[in-house]
């Protein structure tokens, strides 16, 4: 822990308690409105919950680095509980070499390769649960789209998938501190360990998959033999839990704003950007650390080396300093700038692959489906980062 | 402050103050300019905020790191030798006056 600049606002709340957790919205009110830079006590950290802050920590990678690690933890300090990520918990030049290779992998011209295949199991899933009409949201459809499409691009085999919940789970959970969410999740994760490690090597991946694609920068020289499984586990634990509950939220959005939804079946091309704004309105990500790799100053407040700043993503993206009625669910709002993919260099790699298939789902929804009915409320699977639903009863009914 | 022209395909001319500091993107996303769409806020992961810089402007831009270069195989208008993406084109006083034209498409 180190010190902090007494003068700093005080909020005395855990950001990481189930009552944080559960419904965010009038906590990160509280925290925007006491300053641009608070101090959270319970911690020792300081947090940012404005949209320009957010913005300016993610974009002042020299300043604020992640080599020290994107969690509560100080990798300066403390131990990692597993080898730190070779492209999330790491700086230039490491970090330059991952993400070159994983962005061209990624990049939008794989989308457009990939887009028939994914549109194809999006309409074929979504034809099976219109003829079952009543469906759980979450399980049917936010979570088995995903493990189907993404593991497919990957090359992972079929066995055994639904680890990767676990597994996305527990490595979000391990953002925060050692809580009781954390407990629960590395027991979950603990008889799965040899599963995820196994499948990251390339004799386990489809040849031209993106996972062998890896290993193929491996033989041009631009990636180490050992670099290569680790940054394919970075596919497996970032590419589904982040997507799963992107699609499950815009489905809770949805089916809540029943005027929203009339545009969406009135107008499908407005897919992208319904899916961006509920991404905006209800973050699948909710925080990320960064740690002060120096001494510095952030709009006014001196702040220690090594000290944690905790970003706010979630509170960023309804910020009525950058917002017009940020807590109004608009499908025809200009969301970009929202803060859900972080910002800057560390900006989600995999982005556009997460909107193709926001995308997809949702146009694929309002072109087959007229209504969506909630059934219930949702029940909410509380994590450390994630904005994650457990269950989602809805009636589906066609157009 | 000092200025870009940002010029629409139909030869609409923008005037924009930017903040030293400030990437052309950011600056014409907050003013709402129309034909830069910037889906990924910034990352150099979309190729969606894709511009023509005037030649005179190609010496004094920033050189082109191999992220962007690596993006700029994604534009979806047609990439030229003066493409460039206004996310990765941060004001300088060097800059004032420099006009960048829009693509057809993004």
């Amino acid at each position: 822990m180190t010190d902090i600049a007494a003068n700093i606002p005080v909020v005395d709340f855990d950001p990481f308690s189930d009552a944080f957790l559960t419904d965010p919205y009038d906590y990160h009110r509280r925290m925007r409105d006491a300053g641009p830079v608070v101090h959270i006590p319970k911690y020792g950290i300081l947090a940012v919950a404005r949209h320009a802050e957010v913005h300016g920590v993610l974009n002042d990678w020299q300043t604020f680095i992640s080599s020290a690690g994107v969690g509560l933890a100080n990798f300066r300090t403390e131990k990692p509980f597993r080898p730190p990520s070779l492209i999330l918990e790491a700086d230039p030049p490491q970090h330059t070499r991952s993400r070159t290779v994983l962005g061209r992998i990624l990049s939008p011209k794989t989308v457009q390769q990939i887009r028939a295949q994914f549109q194809e199991v999006a309409e074929a899933l979504i034809d099976r649960l219109l003829e079952q009409g009543t469906i759980d949201g979450v399980k049917e459809l936010g979570e088995a789209y995903p493990l189907k499409v993404f593991p497919d691009a990957v090359g992972l085999t079929e066995d055994g998938r639904e680890n990767l919940l676990a597994y996305g789970d527990m490595v979000f959970n391990a953002f925060g501190p050692r809580n009781q969410l954390l407990i629960n999740a590395a027991k979950r994760v603990e008889p799965l360990t040899d599963w995820i490690m196994t499948n990251c090597q390339r004799q386990n991946l489809r040849p031209g998959g993106f996972g062998d694609q890896i290993y193929q920068a491996v033989e041009t020289g631009e990636l180490t033999e050992t670099e290569a499984p680790m940054l394919v586990r970075s596919f497996l634990s970032a590419g589904v839990d982040t997507t799963v509950n992107g699609i499950g939220n815009a489905l809770w959005c949805l089916a809540n704003h029943p005027d929203q939804w009339d545009k969406l079946h009135a107008n499908p091309a407005l897919a992208r950007q319904a899916f961006e704004e509920s991404l905006r309105f209800e973050a699948a990500v909710q925080t990320f650390f960064r740690t002060a790799g120096r001494d510095c100053e952030l709009a006014g407040v001196p702040i220690r080396s090594d000290t944690k700043m905790l970003t706010f993503l979630a509170s960023a993206n309804r910020d009525p300093r950058q917002w017009q009625n940020p807590d109004v669910f608009d499908i025809e709002r200009r969301a970009t700038g929202h803060m859900t993919f972080g910002s800057g260099l560390h900006g989600c790699v995999g982005q556009v692959v997460a909107r193709l298939e926001g995308e997809l789902i949702l146009s694929t929804l309002a072109r087959r489906v007229r209504r969506i009915e909630p059934l219930g409320p949702p029940t909410r699977r509380l994590n450390n980062t994630l904005r994650a639903l457990a269950s989602l009863p809805l009636k589906l009914h066609a157009a | 402050m000092p200025e870009v022209h940002l010029i629409q395909p139909g030869g609409l001319r923008v005037t924009l103050d930017v903040p030293v500091g400030t990437s052309i993107m950011q600056a014409a996303v907050s003013a709402g300019v129309a034909g830069i769409l910037a889906e990924c806020g910034g990352s150099c992961m979309c190729a969606t905020c894709h511009v023509y810089a005037e030649e005179a402007a190609l010496a004094r831009l920033p050189p082109v790191q191999p992220a962007e270069h690596e993006m700029l195989a994604c534009t979806a208008d047609e990439r030229r030798p003066n493409s460039r993406l206004s996310c990765q084109v941060k004001m300088t006083d060097d800059l004032a006056g420099l006009s960048f034209t829009l693509p057809e498409i993004q």
